[in-house]
Parts: structure tokens; C-alpha cells; sequence
């Protein structure tokens, strides 16, 4: 497991700083092609955001996965009032001090981003998961039957307009 | 030793399919997992979640920010503390509240302490799930005691809410603190004992050893934390990784063992039991006085409109909330991630070619709680 982020500032083995230290500056991933923002870290939880294309999330996977970051997980937030659903990637990294959001919107009507369980296993359950809450379809996932939902559901209950 | 399949020598061969629970013993909740099976070796492993799912994220929408506090000790409830501590300190980051030093310093005893009798749940039940009885029953001696404290503090044996949107809800007592001593007191020759009963058992290690491996890039890969990762050699903890409340003040190991085994991962519970003691310790002799609550908390929480994330690490990993705010007195949208979900989702890739009985010694060694599987 090897990551090759410039910054001695993230690493593990320096002195633990309360709330994570202050915010990374400069973008200790500024190599990558990722238009990551660098936010406060005591303000928000995350040191790097990035938004980015639908299209654009599975070679941001890879990026992140050569550099070393481990998936933390996949989830979905319904934009009703937009029209817009956005899928939030969450990665974190096991030797450095760096988590990092990578987030894409796609249209309500038509949810649909392509999967990153060829780049991180570990997104399989992830992805599944946020199809049964938001209906939000992992083009070329292997396997969208429902998850922790009950195997006949077909509603998405955390979609805004859910009424049980 | 992980022996290669018959099936991946002999495509084709005859498998069937073996339904391990979901009510099976050794799973401790409802699990179920798919096996294909070629004789006693496992070709296929497929966990089937969601048996116990009560949809948490949609009651931590449709309810305001304290009423939804008491639901996070109850998705693991061995780590009810730690659970708890994440969502107080997510509302706590967005409305910008300090946390005075005395609750930050009582949050982490009583979170130690919950740790160690979580991980005692588990070194029990562990060990019944590899045939031995009796640890079970000093484990939960020790436990007991544990419970004893904070019952006494918070009120609940198991699932607290005692943190409070800007500290902890009553003071500890002297009873608590003496108590807390005499507890790190009593404890340590206990783990000496254990240590002599089971971990130097020969049957016991030949159990364990190289059975089970599970890589740092497997744990990567799927985004395993806890103990799962710490037993392949990587010392990622979110008290350091990501430091949050007093843990910066204490002096602490984060135990690794490289051998990546079942053992390794056993190993590595056994020794942060010793080091939970230790900050307890320098805790309890540091300990400030002053207020316990921020003042000024509104009764009802209105948090700015963004989006914050906390973690901490609860006694199976990393536990991540997020929270979606739009400015209102409850969550847009709640993200609870858990390590139970993440630890076990490597087991289908870990698990194959391996003998059942094997198989059932690593997913003791994965210390599943499934109701923080389904949330």
C-alpha cells in the first residue's frame, strides 16, 4: 500500500493535532486531475472536495486508488426542489491524514452514474445500498437486486417524495 | 493454511448450496450467508443483509436532532458511547459549539470503557464460536463490572445517552471515578490471566494461525477498518488519523501485527484492551475540573445549511456520520457508514477456498454486530 502524496504535514506519524489540524494548504493532491477544493477540516470533516462529471467518477476512482485511498463509502442525497439527485464518494486514507468528498449531481428523472466496483470492490455493497434508498441506477454494477430492503421492494424510501 | 479449492482444480465438479443462518448461532444476530460448497470447502460466499434493517437514516430525518440522539446508541450497541459520540460531535461541529475540557475528558473515559466491554463481548463470544465455554463466563465477570460504572452514571447497562449537544448530560460522581480506578486496577492482572488461559493455548493458536489472511490492499480495497486493518500490519486508527475530542492529550500505542491471520486480528483486541486502560488511566489523573456543558445551547438545534462529516473509532472501526443540513431543526439527510458493513463486504473475497469451519474462525475474528450491518 503505497501513496505518493507530497505532504509530511499528513502523515500518520507526525504529532496528533486536535480536529484534525488546520486546513491543507497547498491541495496535497494537486497532482491528480481531480479539481479538488480545499476546505476546513474543523469546519466540515473532510480536508479535499471535488465535483466532478458523472461520466468523470470512475477515473477518479482509479486516480484515488493508485494514491493509495481506501473507499469509505458511497451514498446519495435527493435534491427534490433541483430535480437533481448527487452521489457523494467518500475515501479516506489508512497512512496519511487526508479524507477526501468527491461528489456528481445527475438529472432526478434519469439517475443513472457508472459503477466504481471495478475500481474499488468495496463499493459493491455501497452502491447497492444507495439504489435501494434513492432508485439512483450504478451503470454495469454486477448486482442491483435489493440490498437491505426486502427482496419484492420497489420503492426508494429516502427519495423525498416516499410516502410509505 | 488457505488450501487451494478442489473446485478451482476440477471445473465442473458437483457443488450445492449451504444456507448458514440466518439464525445461525455463530453469526450473533441475523445474519445469513450463501455458501457454495464443494464438500467442506467454501467456492462462494454470499452474506444476504438486511434482516434486521429499521431504515435509521429515514428516522434521523423525520425527527429533530435530539430526538434522533437516543437512535445512534442503537445501531451497534456494544459501541453505544462511540455512536453516540459521532453524532453529537457532527451537530457540535456545524453549530460551532466548544465542548468544555472536563465532558471531552468524561466522554473519552466512558468511550474506553465501552470499548473494553465491548471488546470483552467479543473475546467471549469469540472464543464459544471456536468451542471454548468458559471464557465467556469471565469475560462477562469483568464486563459486568464495566456496566456496573456507567449504570451508575448514565442510567442504561447498554444503550447510553448520556453525551449532550455540547458535553455530557450529568457530572460524574467520586463513586465513578474511585470505581473507574479500582476497575483499571482490577483489570490489568485479568488480562494477564487471559492471556495465560487462552492466548498461549496451543489448540487454541493452531486454531487461529494463518487462517483467514486478509491483506492491508484487501482492507483498502473494501475500505475495512478496526482491528481488521490494524491485524495486516496498518496502524490506522481514527483517534489518530482523524483526532477528535481529548484523544490528541493521551499517550497511546495503536497496536499492529503484520501476520494479517485470524490470530493477528485477535491479537491486536487483546492489546488495545491494555491500552484503553492506559488513557482511562491518564485521564482519571489528569482529569480538569470545570463545567461539563457548552453554555448557550439552544434547546432546539437549528444547524447552518452544508453538509459535515465526524468519525471516530468505535470499536469495530471507523463510524462515519454525515449530515446534509438545509437550516432546519432536523437532518436533510443522514449518512450513518459503519464498519460492520465495510469489515464484512471483504468476506466473499476472503473467504474463498476455505474450509467452513475456518471460514466461521475469520468471521469471529471480523467481531460482526449485525444491527450495525442493516442500520
Amino acid at each position: 500500500m503505497s501513496g505518493d502524496i507530497p505532504s509530511e504535514k499528513a502523515s500518520l506519524d507526525g504529532p496528533a493535532v486536535p480536529d484534525g489540524g488546520p486546513a491543507l494548504r497547498p491541495n496535497p493532491l494537486a497532482h491528480l486531475p481531480i479539481p479538488f477544493q480545499v476546505v476546513d477540516y474543523a469546519e466540515r470533516g473532510v480536508h479535499l472536495d471535488a465535483s466532478v462529471a458523472p461520466d468523470q467518477v470512475v477515473a477518479v476512482a482509479g486516480e484515488l486508488d493508485k494514491s493509495g485511498f481506501a473507499i469509505d463509502t458511497i451514498t446519495g442525497v435527493d435534491w427534490l426542489a433541483e430535480g437533481q439527485m448527487e452521489v457523494v464518494y467518500d475515501f479516506f486514507h489508512p497512512t496519511q491524514r487526508l479524507r477526501v468528498a468527491v461528489r456528481t449531481r445527475v438529472p432526478r428523472e434519469h439517475p443513472e452514474v457508472p459503477t466504481i466496483s471495478t475500481v474499488f470492490p468495496g463499493a459493491n455493497w455501497h452502491e447497492r445500498e444507495t439504489h435501494d434508498f434513492f432508485g439512483i441506477r450504478f451503470a454495469g454494477h454486477p448486482d442491483l437486486t435489493p440490498f437491505l430492503l426486502p427482496e419484492d421492494a420497489t420503492y426508494h424510501p429516502l427519495r423525498k417524495d416516499f410516502n410509505p | 493454511m488457505v488450501k487451494e479449492a478442489p473446485s478451482s482444480r476440477a471445473a465442473g465438479r458437483e457443488t450445492f448450496v449451504l444456507n448458514l443462518g440466518p439464525q445461525h448461532p455463530a453469526t450473533h444476530g441475523v445474519l445469513r450467508v450463501r455458501l457454495t460448497m464443494d464438500g467442506e470447502y467454501l467456492v462462494e460466499a454470499e452474506p444476504v443483509c438486511g434482516y434486521i434493517h429499521r431504515m435509521q437514516e429515514k428516522m434521523g430525518e423525520n425527527r429533530t436532532y435530539a430526538q434522533f440522539l437516543p437512535n445512534t446508541s442503537r445501531i451497534d450497541y456494544l459501541s453505544a458511547m462511540m455512536y453516540t459520540h459521532a453524532f453529537v460531535g457532527v451537530v457540535e461541529r456545524a453549530a460551532r459549539i466548544q465542548v468544555p475540557p472536563r465532558a471531552e475528558y468524561i466522554r473519552v473515559i466512558t468511550s474506553e470503557l465501552n470499548r473494553i466491554s465491548s471488546h470483552l463481548v467479543w473475546w467471549g463470544a469469540f472464543l464459544l464460536d471456536l468451542g471454548g465455554f468458559t471464557p465467556l463466563l469471565y469475560a462477562f465477570d469483568d464486563r459486568e463490572r464495566i456496566l456496573d460504572l456507567l449504570e451508575g452514571l448514565t442510567g442504561a447497562r447498554l444503550t447510553y445517552c448520556y453525551y449532550r449537544f455540547g458535553g455530557v448530560c450529568n457530572d460524574v460522581d467520586e463513586s465513578f471515578l474511585r470505581g473507574t480506578r479500582a476497575f483499571v486496577t482490577h483489570m490489568r492482572p485479568r488480562l494477564k490471566m487471559y492471556r495465560d488461559l487462552v492466548t498461549g493455548n496451543i489448540i487454541f493458536q493452531k486454531r487461529l494461525k494463518g487462517i483467514g489472511p486478509i491483506s492491508a490492499e484487501m482492507c483498502r480495497r473494501y475500505g475495512a477498518t478496526g482491528p481488521v486493518i490494524r491485524g495486516a500490519g496498518v496502524a490506522y486508527d481514527v483517534r489518530r488519523a482523524e483526532p477528535y475530542s481529548a484523544y490528541p492529550d493521551f499517550d497511546f500505542e495503536i497496536p499492529t501485527y503484520p501476520e494479517c491471520d485470524s490470530l493477528a486480528r485477535y491479537m491486536v483486541r487483546m492489546a488495545e484492551l491494555e491500552q484503553s486502560l492506559r488513557i482511562i488511566e491518564q485521564a482519571l489523573d489528569r482529569f480538569p475540573d470545570g463545567p461539563v456543558m457548552a453554555e448557550k445551547v439552544p434547546r432546539v438545534l437549528k444547524l447552518p445549511a452544508g453538509d459535515f462529516c465526524y468519525a471516530v473509532e468505535a470499536a469495530r472501526g471507523r463510524f462515519l456520520v454525515r449530515l446534509v443540513s438545509d437550516g432546519k431543526d432536523g437532518a436533510y439527510r443522514l449518512k450513518l457508514r459503519t464498519p460492520s458493513l465495510s469489515n464484512l463486504s471483504l468476506f466473499g473475497e476472503a473467504s474463498q477456498g476455505m474450509l467452513l469451519p475456518d471460514a466461521l474462525a475469520m468471521m469471529g475474528s471480523l467481531d460482526l454486530v449485525i444491527p450495525d450491518i442493516d442500520r
